[in-house]
């Protein structure tokens, strides 16, 4: 009786000593960072290993970012062009050169237009004669059969297609307006492909991702393989399956981790040798196209991707794998 | 210490390892269990662990039912038991100090505590001046000191042991025993397995016997 109160007793001095000491925040902190600096001194004793396993995790995280990048640009490019040449407004033959002025003057007033160039039948005409090729062919009219048009440039805020729709409305139904024409389809067209684009890289991101999750999975299954006598051990001399699986976890994010920024200097790099080629491209098109590189913010959506994967891939090897292994 | 009651153990497979054992080990006892190879001392001893677990009857280790605890629980109570065993189970990746310190390491201890327990522990065994060294440079006897080492450094109440002397020569067998009999009288509860029952004549213990998974016998050893 004396005997079973005294190692209660003791028992419980025990457990109360243990509880504090797992309690103690700067315990906890300075494990958890023991055992994050273990893992990747881990990789960095296999440097051949690591660098493969992270090198596979950058070139699929690095498609879609650079897919997504590529994507941003043609859809900046195209915004840039569907505010210059979208609406062209055909005058009526009867109206009057001053006329045509005034209205000019008019249009340029309205708050959704940005731009509005008055192109007379003697511009055009010239126009035409210098790129055509058929000067000899017109010379031969005895009179100019182009009308007076208006280019009307949509302001920012209202180049998207409703609104340009309405501002054909309003500019058809002017008495001086014979056709109030949209370019709208190429717009629309080239707005349709890009969603679709964008959609593609979406699906493509999501196989890469899983990819790099069963990348990342197999890796850590082999070295849970390659220290499974260690494991064993450690289970029996009392280590919980939290202690077991924590070293793993690391491992995987630091996968995650290197990925991560090995890909964004795999897009990097990419930008840089096509940002010479591009910029001679639109210098031949008087373009002030610029090609916009990585945004800081994908490099921080890169790492925590990275971080995320590595960390799902190594939860999903060490709950497949860890379990199976018991000391007997 | 230890309680069983009307222990049976049948492994996957049907082999019955052990019988209807009951038996008892008093806080402070030291104790050996013998018997032919595959009489189910190992398996006595694993049971007391929870490395394998009871088919029928009970377990008490340290004054707690053992017997259905939930596998979460299982790593906190092995940590307040020392297990000792025939092959070391050392990790040759590491040193001898870093072996010996894992049971602190797992248990959270802080890092200046776990210098001083290990080295506490270590100059216990002579191992003082091998701390540094990997455990495949040392010699049998030394390799299990080291085990030994990591079994106590937690300063647990139980000690296990399986065949610790297994594969060392009768002197150093000895010298190893006598450490088991140092902590023994420091209030260290130990029970050992062994097959060496010239050495368990000689040490004059109480020895439980078993023979086919039967308990055969249990008191001095006579010879």
């Amino acid at each position: 009786m004396m005997r079973a109160r005294r190692t209660r007793h003791q028992s419980l001095h025990h457990w109360s000593a243990t509880l504090r000491r797992m309690l103690s925040p700067r315990t906890w902190v300075t494990r958890h960072a023991q055992v994050a600096l273990e893992s990747l001194g881990r990789l960095y004793r296999n440097p051949l290993a690591t660098l493969m396993t992270a090198a596979v995790i950058g070139i699929a995280l690095a498609m879609p970012a650079s897919l997504y990048l590529l994507l941003n640009n043609l859809d900046r490019l195209s915004g840039s062009w569907d505010g210059q040449a979208s609406l062209s407004v055909f005058l009526k033959d009867t109206v009057p050169g001053a006329v045509a002025g005034k209205l000019v003057d008019r249009v340029r007033g309205w708050p959704e237009v940005a731009e509005v160039t008055l192109v007379t039948p003697e511009q055009a005409l010239e126009e035409f004669r210098q790129r055509s090729g058929f000067a000899d062919v017109l010379d031969t009219l005895d009179e100019n059969p182009l009308p007076t048009v208006l280019l009307v440039s949509p302001a920012q805020d209202h180049a998207d297609p409703q609104s340009a729709a309405a501002m054909q409305n309003r500019l058809q139904a002017l008495p001086e307006t014979e056709l109030a024409q949209l370019d709208l389809q190429w717009v629309q067209r080239l707005s349709a492909m890009l969603a679709l684009a964008q959609r593609g890289v979406l699906l493509i991101g999501a196989l890469l991702a899983l990819a790099v999750l069963l990348v990342v999975g197999n890796t850590i299954r082999l070295e849970i393989q390659n220290r499974r006598e260690e494991i064993v051990v450690t289970k029996l001399i009392g280590a919980t399956d939290g202690f077991i699986r924590r070293p793993f976890l690391y491992s995987g994010t630091w996968y995650g981790i290197i990925g991560a920024l090995l890909a964004w200097l795999l897009v990097e790099t990419g930008f840089w040798l096509l940002s010479e080629p591009v910029r001679q491209l639109v210098e031949l098109y008087q373009g002030s196209f610029q090609l916009q590189t990585l945004p800081f913010v994908l490099l921080l959506v890169l790492l925590a991707g990275g971080i995320l994967l590595g960390l799902l891939g190594s939860w999903l090897a060490v709950w497949r794998h860890l379990g199976a292994i018991e000391p007997s | 210490m230890i309680r069983f009651d009307n222990v049976s153990k049948r492994y996957p497979g049907g082999f019955e390892a052990l019988k209807n054992i009951s038996l008892e080990l008093e806080s402070g006892a030291m104790a050996f269990i013998t018997g032919h190879s595959g009489a189910g001392k190992s398996t006595l001893l694993k049971l007391i662990a929870l490395i394998e677990r009871t088919t029928r009857g009970q377990i008490h280790v340290n004054g707690q039912n053992v017997t259905n605890v939930n596998r979460r629980r299982i790593p906190f109570i092995r940590r307040k038991i020392g297990f000792i065993f025939q092959d070391h189970n050392l990790l040759f990746d590491r040193t001898v100090f870093d072996n010996v310190a894992l049971p602190l390491i797992i248990a959270g201890y802080r890092h200046q505590e776990i210098g001083r327990r290990v080295r506490a522990a270590l100059d216990k065994l002579g191992l003082l001046s091998k701390e540094r060294m990997y455990p495949i440079t040392l010699s049998g006897g030394e390799q299990q000191r080291v085990g030994i080492a990591r079994a106590v450094v937690n300063k647990p109440l139980l000690l296990l042991a399986d065949e610790p002397t297994g594969n060392l020569d009768p002197a150093l067998s000895f010298e190893i025993m006598e450490l088991f009999e140092r902590f023994n009288q420091v209030g260290v509860t130990v029970l050992i397995a062994s097959h060496d029952v010239g050495l368990l004549d000689r040490l004059g213990y109480p020895v439980i016997t078993l023979d086919h998974g039967h308990l055969a016998g249990s008191g001095q050893q006579s010879s």
